[in-house]
């Protein structure tokens, strides 16, 4: 049981601090502004060409075939050095890798890590959010090609993307889980409107929804068997469930670690009650790390993931809700109109409880799969 | 890294585990079964457990703190009433002082809340005060802080019904023999050891309460149907696993903190762990208590049982503020 490097990873360790000292872009505060998002784009190539990111990905995509527990040190060498987290699309790697072909993995995955491609997940609908199975969106059958109708929302990067990973109905007439596949869908084509939503924070280049109206997607890019969307997305949404899959660890540490800075610098200027948000900021912060390196030191032995994601989860929602805290007692809610990240931060911090599915939804899952207790 | 436990640790977790199965009290009528105790208590003796801080020739623990935060956390988690925790500290300041190792039921004495070691002359309590024994306590001596002790002269009572405190006269404390002047650093690796190990009897406790509330609402039923299949309680269910696994990930890492950090290192992650758990055992414990509904709040239930031990063990050297203030005082931002 040991917490420490081994010689490997303390090297490791001190190549990507030599790397960052050179290549940390300085962007602010994650999700906070719409010029992050539009630089984040080049941060996740630069950490590719670089050799860090995809540590744990199959080689022949372009990742590193190393053991997870190195993604702890990368998180916690990003947060140290201020530097943004990595992109969050561990998720929709795992899910072509696990359901995908050979063709698939190898048309697609290269370019989904390296960057080179942008992807979305269309998966939530209007009326099909914690029910998604009962979305309804379309996709019909035409010679070589299927057909898309329907509407998607909360897809993140949306505006940016090159592809979606789009969940649709391929078969009306059988039960509703069984009717869904998946297909890597063009975005830069006619039938396809995408329009951004703004988030709570004021922030517009995350979130979005996207309109199919006729859309074409060729059969051979659909991803898994016909009728294999609803396992499929299930892969999808356990692995968005996980910490290490999202890098979040680091964005939490990194505005830990700025409010800290503040604070120490001048602590006159914060009262008990301010400082007792941050420490419990610190402490969640922490917590997180340590988790992380647990549940990917059971991996080491061959443990899969299950569905104690869902605790996972749902510590995770309780970190980033409390740095959301901290970061609103230390900043304030700029009543002044100063500089407001923090406000954006915290305000941020409130989707995390919904995204990837519900704490609510997550604690039904813990009752009926962890505790063995009967569904109501 | 590589934080997996190694096959010793396993069997040393599962040793303890099956020892609290079969000699703990089971039920709250169990804790008056003195057969009972004395059997735990003798099988916690023969296993040796007392001693794994006590030190070699060359003063280094016979075992690391994450061996001894892994048999707290299943004494934690069967409530045993057999004296642990203050055995382990007392053996650890005198390996700690160079001092020879004293009978295995000598125990510590801290402050009446708990908050700190007592100090002669002040007023104080033992702990796990299971019968007359000896505590250890610090003193003013000529190059520093030392160790002295005190006849601790019966069994106590107490908050926790499994382990016993009672009030000590540090007015005759006697010097220990042998032993030297505690350095900072010494008192330093000796709270993280405190907080560690209590943090992973929070972990025990809260586990063992939420095992048992998920069973009682499997088999209670209302309105026709197991409690447990409604919703409500579904959920206050599932944050007590939620609270006990982010608590066990930060106690695990403390307990390596202690002997593998800096002692400055070692106390801030053992502050972090005993804040976290002490929250997480709080409301752990009143959601064992909310959800055996009436029952929970009579004596016969165990729930209360876990938890008063869990007010103990988060009360010895402090729950959530002053281990907050530590964590801070750790980041260079000073108490308030």
């Amino acid at each position: 049981m040991d917490f420490a490097d081994s010689p490997e990873e303390a090297a490791f360790r001190e190549r990507l601090r030599a790397w960052l000292a050179d290549n940390n872009p300085k962007l602010g505060a994650s999700s906070t502004t719409d010029e992050y998002w539009e630089a984040q784009p080049e941060w996740h190539r630069s950490l590719y060409q670089g050799g860090w990111f995809g540590l744990s990905w199959p080689e022949e995509y372009g990742g590193h075939g190393m053991p997870s527990v190195y993604d702890v040190i990368l998180d916690d060498e990003l947060a140290n050095a201020g530097a943004p987290p990595r992109p969050s699309l561990g998720y929709l790697v795992q899910g072509i890798l696990h359901h995908g072909n050979d063709d698939v993995k190898a048309r697609f995955l290269p370019a989904l890590i390296s960057g080179d491609d942008r992807w979305c997940q269309g998966f939530s609908e209007p009326d099909a959010g914690s029910d998604l199975a009962s979305l309804r969106t379309r996709a019909e059958r035409d010679d070589d090609d299927y057909v898309i109708t329907g509407h998607k929302v909360w897809t993140s990067y949306s505006d940016l993307a090159d592809w979606c990973f789009l969940l649709a109905r391929t078969d009306p007439d059988v039960p509703k889980h069984k009717g869904l596949s998946v297909f890597a869908v063009r975005m830069d084509q006619p039938g396809v409107e995408q329009r951004p939503l703004k988030m709570i924070n004021g922030i517009t280049r995350e979130f979005g929804e996207v309109i199919f109206d006729g859309a074409r997607v060729p059969a051979e890019n659909m991803i898994g068997a016909p009728g294999e969307g609803w396992p499929l997305a299930m892969t999808i949404v356990s692995h968005e469930r996980e910490p290490h899959e999202l890098g979040f660890a680091s964005r939490y540490r990194k505005t830990v670690n700025e409010l800290q800075r503040r604070v120490a610098a001048e602590p006159e200027r914060y009262d008990a009650e301010q400082r007792r948000a941050l420490a419990w900021a610190m402490v969640e912060a922490d917590m997180l790390q340590r988790h992380v390196s647990r549940r990917l030191s059971d991996r080491l032995g061959g443990i899969e993931h299950g569905p104690e994601g869902s605790i996972d989860k749902l510590l995770m929602t309780w970190v980033e809700q409390a740095v959301g805290h901290a970061a609103l007692a230390v900043g304030g809610a700029a009543h002044d109109g100063s500089d407001d990240t923090d406000l954006r931060t915290y305000l941020y911090s409130r989707a995390q409880s919904v995204m990837g599915g519900t704490s609510q939804i997550q604690r039904n899952l813990i009752a009926w799969r962890i505790l063995g207790l009967p569904a109501s | 890294m590589d934080v997996r436990l190694s096959p010793e640790q396993v069997a040393l977790r599962d040793a303890a585990a099956q020892a609290v199965a079969r000699l703990g009290p089971g039920t709250v009528a169990g804790l008056d079964d003195a057969d009972r105790a004395a059997r735990l208590d003798a099988a916690v003796v023969e296993s040796g457990w007392r001693e794994l801080r006590a030190g070699d020739d060359g003063g280094a623990p016979w075992a690391s703190a994450v061996e001894v935060a892994l048999v707290s956390e299943q004494l934690g988690r069967g409530c045993a009433d057999a004296a642990f925790l203050g055995p382990v500290l007392a053996a650890d300041l005198r390996r700690l002082a160079g001092a020879p190792e004293s009978d295995e039921s000598e125990t510590v004495a801290l402050t009446p809340d708990l908050g700190a070691p007592a100090r002669a002359g002040g007023a104080a309590v033992a702990v796990d005060a299971f019968g007359p024994s000896t505590a250890l306590l610090l003193a003013d001596g000529d190059g520093g802080t030392t160790l002295a002790t005190v006849d601790v002269a019966g069994r106590g009572a107490g908050a926790d019904l499994t382990r016993p405190t009672t009030s000590v006269a540090t007015a005759e404390a006697r010097p220990v023999e042998g032993a030297r002047p505690l350095a900072e650093d010494d008192l330093d690796r000796w709270t993280a050891l405190t907080l560690a190990v209590t943090a992973a009897d929070l972990v025990g406790a809260m586990a063992g309460a939420a095992r048992l509330t998920v069973e009682y609402a499997k088999e209670r039923a209302q309105y026709g149907k197991p409690i447990g299949s409604f919703q409500a309680v579904q959920h206050l269910l599932a944050d007590t696993l939620v609270h006990v696994e982010g608590a066990r990930s930060s106690a695990l890492h403390a307990a390596w903190a202690v002997d593998a950090l800096p002692a400055a290192d070692a106390v801030a992650a053992a502050a972090t762990a005993k804040a976290y758990a002490s929250r997480a055992a709080l409301a752990v414990c009143e959601t064992a208590v909310q959800v055996h509904g009436g029952i929970g709040n009579t004596w016969e239930c165990m729930a209360h049982v876990f938890l008063r031990r869990s007010l103990l063990s988060t009360d010895v050297l402090g729950g959530i503020g002053p281990n907050l203030d530590r964590v801070l005082r750790h980041a260079g931002i000073g108490g308030r």
